[in-house]
């Protein structure tokens, strides 16, 4: 593949590193000359000193045959000039957005960015995993951000403890797919009955929490709570 | 009307002042309140210091269903951004943006971001003053055509406190680039 990164910060000197060990054609842009010279001394020739926010230094790097534009830099604003350049004006196919305010997640997917990339969202997400709570635990977006991926631990109190998957009155549209027991995952059968303890992995659309709440966790939702 | 500027640089301050005088409601964002010192003393509108490129901080500060939303920050993509978040999210219908890179500002005019261009504008300032003719190129680009430069359906977060509605996108959508 062709992948353009724009941002030569931490995340886009180790991204542009592992796509070129992985095999792929890369070019990297960062706008401070002194900043690309540093790295084009450590990585080779890769490296354009341009503002890839200007639609000539995309064009340079080649935007017009590139299969991905991920637009890694510090800056929402420039992150989102990036990409929707790369979309309107050499229409790739693909475009990566890393965006620092979890905020301006869904403008950007709503302004045309094919794929959102949080940081502060993953490591709250992480944060969020290490506390016990018997709450539905969001793991990603799916689909466009219609669909998300749901992890959810059965304790006790759970109505799904001791019954098998079919008999579970899962809300419209969502599928039960597989279950963790003694940190093994496996895939969920009609057949499989659920223990307390379990975590069960459901996909489903956004806004079937509130009815997967009833089936999985078994308590009323509280007020305000995720 | 009601007029939301962001960035009191020499420009905005100067805008937010005559707006002002001439009876409006003004509200100027800007991320240094040092910068509210370019202001008169008899400016009535409100100062507020906060990021224009934060859809909170707009809401806050009060800019949703503002009737303009004029972007004059140094750069251009905080501008353009701005100019999105309102258009998009607060409701505005007449943004205008300041871009200064003359590519971008055709390319956001194409997306349906008005923009205004200081490079243009001052080039054939100074060549009227010399007697030449113009650059030919327009300084202003009406934001035309379509809404969006690709047709996503956009859908209001679940969890996020925003009211019913505001983030609801007007005006007709197409695919076409």
């Amino acid at each position: 593949m062709f992948i353009i990164v724009v941002g030569g910060g931490k995340v886009g000197y180790y991204l542009t590193r592992e796509l070129i060990e992985a095999g792929h054609e890369v070019v990297l842009l960062e706008k401070t000359r002194a900043r690309a010279i540093t790295i084009s001394d450590e990585i080779g020739s890769v490296v354009l000193a341009r503002d890839g926010s200007e639609g000539s230094a995309l064009a340079e790097a080649g935007a017009n045959r590139a299969d991905v534009v991920a637009a890694v830099t510090g800056d929402d604003e420039d992150n989102l000039v990036i990409c929707q350049m790369a979309k309107h004006h050499f229409a790739v196919k693909r475009t990566i957005a890393r965006v620092n305010n979890p905020k301006n997640e869904l403008l950007f997917r709503h302004l045309g960015v094919d794929e959102i990339i949080s940081p502060t969202r993953m490591i709250l997400g992480s944060i969020e995993q290490d506390i016990p709570v018997h709450e539905l635990l969001h793991l990603a977006d799916l689909g466009g951000g219609d669909l998300e991926l749901i992890e959810a631990l059965l304790a006790e109190g759970s109505p799904a403890i001791g019954k098998a998957s079919a008999d579970l009155p899962m809300p419209e549209g969502c599928t039960l797919f597989a279950y963790i027991r003694a940190d093994r995952a496996q895939p969920v059968r009609a057949e499989t009955v659920f223990r307390e303890g379990d975590k069960v992995i459901v996909i489903g659309p956004r806004d079937c929490e509130d009815a997967l709440h009833g089936t999985l966790i078994g308590t009323e939702v509280e007020a305000g709570a995720v | 009307m009601r007029a939301v500027i962001v960035g009191c640089g020499r420009v905005g301050a100067a805008l937010a002042d005559a707006l002002d005088r001439a009876g409006h409601r003004v509200l100027i964002l800007d991320t240094s309140t040092a910068a509210f010192d370019r202001l008169p003393a008899s400016f009535r509108g409100e100062a507020v210091r906060g990021d224009g490129t934060d859809e909170d901080t707009l809401r806050r500060a009060g800019a949703t269903g503002a009737d303009l939303f004029v972007a004059l920050t140094e750069g251009d993509n905080r501008n353009v951004m701005a100019s999105q978040i309102a258009r998009e999210s607060l409701g505005v219908a007449s943004v205008l943006s300041k871009v200064n890179d003359p590519m971008r500002a055709l390319a956001y005019a194409e997306m349906g971001i008005a923009t205004i261009n200081r490079t243009t504008l001052m080039a054939d300032a100074i060549l009227e003053f010399a007697g030449l003719p113009g650059s030919g190129r327009p300084a202003v680009h009406a934001g035309r055509g379509h809404d969006h430069p690709i047709d996503v359906p956009f859908a209001p977060a679940p969890v996020a406190a925003t009211p019913a509605g505001s983030l609801a996108v007007s005006g007709p959508k197409t695919g076409e680039r």
